[in-house]
């Protein structure tokens, strides 16, 4: 029995649900090519951040500036170009390359935290190529007068913003801290938004204890993590006109398709590529297709959403309930 | 046709311009003035920029000027269009190859920014001395004498040369016109086509050596026929002073500017007629512009081509009334008849007024019937001294006089020969409808590249003509820069100094109580000051003596709180935007709203092509802010401040600090009469620590709380203001308030204090002392034992305590552990304070080096960063200690440094051996036991050194006693008995490419040397261009398009010859290595090598993270730990790096060398970096295996050092 596994996502029509979340892997064409013969449905790019370009520009302006015009014999110390790609040039070029490379749809991302005059770079990728645009919001609210309020609005504005710019999908990429989730989501797909990949991983601070400093580090996905996206991709199934996708935790074909039945329409995966090889992407698919060819499922869009919140026996699994019975039923090794 | 455009640009530009498309190929090399002519055509060269040919020309830099001469000679010979850059002692390389070329019959053309030549002291600045060096080498001299010319004279010298097969040098003053901006009509593309004749090219290239049609030049020939073929070349000489003229007319058929090889200008009668060349033209032609109108008879005449010197065209140009000629020469040829153009006018005086075959006697009616005209000789403008329309009138008056003076200087005071005349500084030629702009500013704070851009605005956006000129501080860290600006709707001749300004910036309020501003303001001129005080405060601030210039002078008074509007435009501190935005809304040169918008679209071109959106909105909001705060200041009539100016030096300094170099550091050393100065350049050491620039706005601060007298602050600081001291606690009695101290850790000192102090006004903040500090307060981690703090409010406490803690002794040498970092840091510095730039990685080394050896170190300087900090005026870091030694310094030249080192090793173990010699001679006087206890003290311990000299004290205080030449022979080479240490410093320019011969000839001498590197991988000097040291993938200049091949292992190379010491060190990676390698170098008695890490401006990083650079490139295996010690017999190589980690990329792109490349050109960068990585591998791996390597028996045989063993046997060793 051959089981269909196309799904849609941000209206554009994938070959299976397994797609390559925005990672350093995707900006490499060869890999990218391995990466759609492995069998991804399509692929993030990695993100072209706000700070970025801004900093490059800035770098590279005080590069050319600093301890100029105070020594008669050095002037300068670099010599000048015209043709410093310290904007999205890069980036936009990597897009066309990947495009050329692959047939799978190729997804933009750009990581910013507020509104400003690099928003054009979203409709400089798009031009470049781009089959749909995610946005990868990340802004951490250090300062103590600012409230959730505020937070969300910012993120609005942002969605709103880039969303006017653009005709290709909009896909937005959250964290999960937020006080009311289920809300935000909802009004960022009023927003503009046509799809919300849930959830981002942030790399928060670290502290080495050796040089007493705080350092960023950054940790790879783990299995367990799935559970915050099914949590909230249950919750939001059924209830908002987007697309919806599963990222973090995903590392193998169980995970994918727990990610289904919660409600997404495609999952993502990056760490378990980083720590099996680009061949997993078969292995997950393979995997995912025999368990439903056991289970005698037709089709990806059958399956999709069929343990939501909406659909499934004991919703409250996904409720405080679930909190209170895991919590009763837990014994620690060391108990 | 093109159309051509004016445009705003500086001499270099506008010959580089010419040059890039007149040629093929370009051998180059950096030297200042000239680096930028090399620098703009490899730029262009890397974006694919072509000549006229249709080719983008191959631009290549050599090892020296004269392999950049050997590589044209060669290109020439195989029919390239060929050119190269230079100045100086660079030029001066290139002689031999020179008389080839012209030997040859061979077109090509030299741009030359004339500078002078180093003879009792290094200039980087303008002259005709290395020009005049080449008179002999048989090349047309053609001059330019403004920046207009500079393009006008290139073209045509690339033009006539090719007719002429004569070569050319075409030269102009180094910085008066190779820095100056001014605005020139440029030529179009198809003008230097039309120019350059394709026939001419292509019997060039027919001429060159081909296989194809085999023939063989460069012969040696015979007393038979050598003298026969030498002057078979005649006919061409003869002919082309024509072919130039012809040139010259073709070039004003073309442009409308008629040239030719001396132009008069003046009175048609005129009686008295100064003949010069060069910048100074303009100066006599602006002067005799405003004396001919009053109705004195006088004129200038410009000479253009110096060689062939034209007699019949020169004196064709004379008018036929003149009876008095002053020749200006800008050289000095000492003990000659006169100076070159002296002599070449009376040569063609006399020759022309007597008959004679050569060059024939003028036909009749053309002036030779009358008397011949009475001629002096002068010299003006050495090494860009200042030549004013005063002193033009001053030689005019000296023409009138019944005796004139010969072989006068004009422009400085000669007391001691009376040579110099006379002069009223108050004359002027300027008009009162000329804008004379003067702007004071900090190197950091973009007031230059302000004016810069002012200048263009106003130059090629109004029909003002336009100059720019800029002084700069002989210092790099906190340095002064002085603007001098003119706006004229007439050309601006004059290439000179403002000396009457009608207006007067001062962009840091620091200023004020240290340099006179307003002495050159004209009566009622405007004075803009950047200032924290607002109109009704800023009066009270100003020095008494600035309060009185202004009222004296009627200034109208503005200030403007240009940080604080950079502040909220996000700026930092770049105030040259609303400093710039304050002039033009003051000056009205132009309408304000014209020139805002004009400064925006600066902006956008300047940031915007570098991605700088955000950039250019803070720019834009500077200069909007910038009109809000500026506000007209009302003052009283009467001086009210109690506040001064600040002597330059202070009271107690000595008399020649105080009157001469004091002098110079008030910008007063044009004053100094001849007399003041020494006679053969030799200096005081010690004297930076009477100038207290106090240039910080932060200094570190010590917590004696939460420090673990590591010592690694005052390792790391570039300048020696970070001392420590370990003391009495008794005389902790008379310390002021404030003073810091705590108990000294260790068993050297028991019971003693430590204190560990800054020198606040000496600091220049760089905070690498901070970021290097280990120690963090346990409850604050970001507080450490050393913190930057505002310097303002505690300057008075650390002004006492520095002061009281130099009261403090320093510590026996003999008890402290030299071995450890505390240890060597409490060894006195005998290198403070110096000029380097704020966060140097080269002078922690030098001074660290000083500290072990400095009492008794001979250093030989290559020309380059450490030489200009080591010894450049008005002070000198090199100092002493209390006994009075310390170490004695020079500086030769760029490229023998290593051979002048050698000099000093062969010169001292000359006088040890002479020493030993009478020492033996007069043991039976002396006594055997101090004789022999001299002769066999080995002097490896400061133990033993300290014996030696005491032993060496009262040798000399025996010696008079004792009858005899032998005794009074000994107690003048006594001294010698004393172990020296012989030291040569340089950076990498030096050691890896102009002076790696010479060095390599040390390396193989075996003799006692140390020779030290300070490697930044780049000509930091001269603005960072690629030595063979630069990394694989770094931008830099000459290598724009960045540094394709492997850096050269300088330390493999000097290891092969198997005695010689060498160390790869870097003290911000491991400080203990460095240390104990340099003192294993210094200790070995043959020769050592040591290459110092060094983090550099020129890498494009934050200099306060210089250290965790150097520490991340030897943890990813950048930069390799290593020693060779042949005195070890089985594993002489030991690698001190650990394997690498982590990737070169990621080092890499920390530093813009490297991230410029990355953005610019991605692929190439992703090569470069992929291949700099495999070099890395490569060499570790490399190095691995070497250290496993057992030396074989054979190799401890004496080899190269068999001649440095014996003579150390003679010397004691």
């Amino acid at each position: 029995m051959s089981v269909d596994l196309k799904t849609t996502y941000l209206g554009l029509k994938l070959k299976n649900p397994l797609m390559i979340s925005a990672c350093p892997l995707t900006a490499d064409v060869d890999r990218l090519r391995r990466l759609e013969e492995a069998g991804a449905a399509a692929a993030v790019l990695p993100s072209l951040f706000e700070e970025q370009i801004e900093h490059d520009a800035e770098e590279i302006s005080k590069a050319h500036e600093f301890g100029t015009e105070s020594f008669a014999e050095a002037l300068t110390y670099f010599p000048e170009s015209d043709d410093y790609r310290t904007g999205p040039e890069e980036y936009l070029e990597t897009i066309s390359k990947a495009k050329k490379a692959v047939g799978i749809p190729i997804i933009a991302s750009l990581n910013g935290a507020s509104r400003g005059g690099w928003l054009r770079y979203a409709k400089m990728m798009q031009d470049a190529g781009a089959d749909a645009l995610e946005l990868n919001v990340y802004f951490v609210a250090a300062d103590l007068a600012m409230t959730g309020r505020d937070v969300e609005a910012r993120y609005l504005e942002l969605v709103a913003g880039v969303k006017q710019s653009i005709s290709i999908p909009l896909a937005v990429k959250l964290g999960p801290y937020f006080s009311a989730m289920g809300n935000l989501g909802a009004r960022l797909v009023e927003a503009g938004a046509d799809g919300l990949v849930l959830f981002n991983r942030f790399y928060q601070p670290d502290i080495d204890l050796e040089s007493m400093e705080a350092q960023p580090r950054l940790h790879l996905s783990v299995p367990d993590e799935l559970s915050v996206p099914l949590q909230w991709i249950a919750i939001l199934r059924g209830h908002i006109e987007a697309s919806l996708a599963a990222t973090g935790g995903i590392h193998d074909a169980e995970g994918l398709l727990k990610a289904l039945l919660a409600g997404a329409d495609v999952g993502m995966i990056t760490s378990v590529l980083y720590q099996k090889g680009i061949h997993q992407v078969g292995s997950i698919l393979a995997g995912m297709q025999q368990w439903m060819e056991a289970k005698e499922y037709e089709s990806v869009e059958q399956l999709k959403g069929s343990m939501s919140l909406e659909n499934c026996p004991d919703p409250s699994a996904f409720q405080r309930g679930n909190y209170m019975k895991t919590l009763t039923s837990y014994v620690g090794r060391a108990i | 046709m093109e159309t051509r455009r004016f445009v705003t640009v500086d001499g270099n530009e506008a010959t580089a311009n010419i040059a890039h498309l007149c040629n093929e190929v370009m051998a180059i090399y950096p030297i200042t003035p000239s680096s930028g002519l090399g620098e703009l055509p490899d730029a262009w060269a890397a974006a694919g920029r072509k000549n006229i040919f249709g080719t983008v020309p191959d631009v290549v830099e050599m090892q020296s000027e004269a392999g950049a001469a050997g590589a044209v000679h060669g290109a020439l010979q195989a029919g390239a269009l060929t050119t190269t850059f230079t100045a100086s002692q660079g030029l001066l390389l290139m002689i031999p190859n020179m008389f080839k070329i012209a030997g040859e019959l061979t077109s090509t053309v030299f741009h030359v920014t004339a500078r002078t030549v180093a003879t009792h002291a290094l200039s980087i600045f303008g002259d005709h001395g290395d020009v005049m060096a080449c008179r002999s080498t048989g090349w047309a001299m053609l001059s330019s004498d403004s920046v207009q010319e500079s393009q006008d004279m290139a073209i045509i010298a690339h033009s006539a040369t090719l007719e002429a097969r004569v070569p050319f040098i075409h030269f102009y003053d180094g910085f008066r016109i190779s820095h100056e901006v001014n605005k020139i009509e440029q030529l179009t593309e198809d003008d230097v086509r039309a120019m350059i004749d394709m026939d001419l090219v292509n019997a060039h290239r027919q001429r060159a050596l081909s296989p194809e049609r085999p023939k063989l030049r460069g012969t040696a020939q015979n007393p038979d026929v050598f003298f026969q073929a030498r002057e078979a070349c005649n006919p061409f000489y003869a002919a082309c002073a024509g072919i130039v003229q012809k040139h010259m007319d073709k070039f004003a058929k073309l442009t409308g500017r008629q040239y030719h090889l001396f132009d008069y200008v003046g009175a048609p009668d005129a009686e008295r007629v100064i003949v010069v060349m060069g910048s100074g033209i303009g100066v006599v032609e602006e002067t005799v512009d405003k004396l001919v109108p009053e109705g004195q008879k006088v004129g200038v005449l410009k000479v253009r081509l110096f060689r062939p010197w034209d007699s019949r065209a020169f004196v064709a140009a004379l008018p036929k009334t003149v009876k008095h000629i002053a020749v200006l020469d800008r050289t000095k040829e000492p003990g000659a008849a006169g100076e070159p153009l002296y002599q070449d006018v009376v040569t063609s005086l006399s020759e022309s007024w007597a008959a004679g075959p050569h060059p024939g006697p003028l036909p009749k009616g053309e002036g030779t019937e009358r008397s011949l005209p009475r001629v002096i000789g002068g010299r003006y403008g050495l090494s860009s001294k200042e030549f004013t329309p005063a002193m033009v009138v001053a030689v005019y008056e000296e023409l009138s006089k019944a005796q004139p003076r010969q072989q006068f200087t004009v422009g400085i005071v000669d007391d001691v020969t009376k040579l110099s005349l006379d002069y009223d500084a108050s004359f002027s030629t300027e008009k009162d409808d000329m804008t004379r702009a003067l702007f004071f500013g900090l190197g950091s704070d973009g007031t230059v590249s302000a004016n810069r851009n002012s200048v263009k605005i106003v130059g090629e956006n109004t029909p003002l003509h336009a100059q720019g000129y800029f002084v700069y501080d002989s210092r790099k860290a906190g340095s002064v820069t002085t603007s001098h600006v003119r706006f004229s709707p007439r050309p601006i001749k004059g290439s000179y100094l403002v000396h009457r300004a009608n207006f007067v910036a001062c962009h840091q309020p620091q200023f004020l109580e240290r340099i006179d501003m307003l002495s050159t303001a004209d009566p009622g001129a405007t004075f803009l000051l950047n200032s924290i005080y607002g109109p009704d405060e800023v009066w009270d601030t100003l020095p008494a003596e600035v309060q009185k210039q202004i009222i004296d002078k009627k200034l109208k008074l503005y200030v403007v709180d240009a940080y604080q509007v950079a502040r909220d435009a996000q700026m930092g501190v770049r105030i040259n935007t609303i400093m710039q935005t304050c002039f033009f809304k003051l000056s009205g040169v132009i309408p304000p709203d014209e020139a805002i918008a004009r400064i925006k679209e600066a902006v956008k071109k300047t940031y915007g092509k570098k991605g700088g959106g955000k950039i250019v909105e803070q720019n834009y909001a500077a200069i909007d802010g910038a009109l809000a705060s500026l506000k007209e200041v009302k003052y009283p009539s009467q001086v009210t401040s109690k506040l001064h100016m600040v002597p330059p030096v202070p009271a107690h300094a000595p008399a020649f600090v105080k009157d001469v170099l004091g002098m110079m550091i008030a910008n007063r050393g044009d004053d100094l009469p001849v007399s003041a100065l020494p006679c053969d350049g030799t200096f005081p050491t010690g004297t930076t620590q009477y100038e207290k620039r106090s240039i910080a706005q932060d200094v570190p601060i010590w917590d004696p709380k939460i420090c673990t007298q590591c010592g690694i602050c005052s390792l790391v600081c570039p300048h020696a203001t970070i001392r420590l001291k370990a003391f009495d606690p008794a005389l902790l009695a008379g310390a002021p308030e404030g003073f810091k101290a705590t108990d000294y850790k260790g068993k050297e000192f028991p019971g003693w204090k430590f204190v560990v102090q800054v020198a606040p006004d000496d600091c220049t903040g760089c905070g690498l002392c901070v970021e290097a500090c280990p120690a963090k307060d346990k409850e604050k981690v970001k507080h450490k034992a050393i913190d930057l703090e505002p310097k303002v409010p505690v300057l008075d406490r650390e002004r006492a305590a520095y002061d009281f803690f130099m009261t403090l002794p320093d510590v026996d040498r003999s008890k402290v552990k030299p071995d450890t970092i505390k240890g060597s840091q409490l060894l006195l510095p005998l290198f403070e304070f110096s000029g380097a730039c704020a966060g140097c990685g080269e002078t922690p080394y030098i001074k660290l080096i000083t500290q072990f050896f400095g009492d008794r170190m001979l250093i030989g300087n290559a020309t380059g960063c450490s030489s200009i900090y080591g010894g450049n005026l008005p002070c000198t870091p090199y100092t002493v200690n209390h006994e009075g030694r310390g170490p004695s310094w020079s500086n030769s030249l760029f490229e023998d440094c290593a051979e002048f080192g050698l000099g000093f090793r062969l010169a001292v173990d000359q006088q040890i051996k002479y020493a030993h010699e009478l020492l033996r001679r007069l043991s039976s006087q002396l006594g055997d036991e101090l004789v022999s206890a001299l002769l066999n003290n080995k002097q490896e311990t400061e133990e033993e050194i300290a014996v030696q000299r005491a032993r060496v004290t009262d040798l000399n205080k025996r010696l008079p006693a004792i009858a005899g030449g032998d005794a009074k022979n000994l107690l003048a080479s006594s001294d010698y008995l004393i172990r020296k240490s012989v030291w040569s410093f340089g950076g990498d320019g030096w050691a890896y490419d102009i002076g790696f011969g010479g060095m390599d000839h040390v390396f193989a001498s075996g003799r006692d040397m140390n020779i030290l590197v300070l490697d930044t991988e780049v000509y930091s000097n001269t603005g960072g261009q690629a030595s063979k040291s630069t990394f694989r993938g770094a931008v830099a200049k000459f290598a724009a398009g960045g540094k394709g091949g492997r850096k050269k292992d300088l330390g493999m190379i000097a290891m092969s010859y198997g005695d010689v010491f060498v160390g790869s060190i870097s003290l911000g990676a491991n400080p203990m290595h460095a240390l104990r390698t340099i003192r294993a170098a210094e200790s070995y008695r043959g020769t050592s090598l040591l290459i110092a890490f060094s983090h550099c401006i020129g890498w494009g990083i934050d200099m306060a993270h210089g250290m965790e650079i150097q520490k991340d490139a030897v943890a990813c295996g950048y930069w390799p730990l290593w020693s060779f010690d042949p005195r070890e017999p089985s594993h002489p190589f030991q690698l001190a790096s650990k394997k690498p980690v982590g990737a070169f990329k990621d080092f890499a792109m920390k530093e813009a060398r490297f991230a410029m490349l990355a953005r610019s050109k991605p692929d190439d960068s992703a090569r470069l970096l992929a291949l700099g990585q495999q070099d890395i591998d490569k060499r570790y791996h490399f190095y691995e295996q070497l250290a496993g390597v057992d030396r074989a028996p054979a190799e401890a045989e004496p080899g190269n050092g068999e001649t440095k063993a014996k003579d150390a046997k003679e010397v004691g060793a």
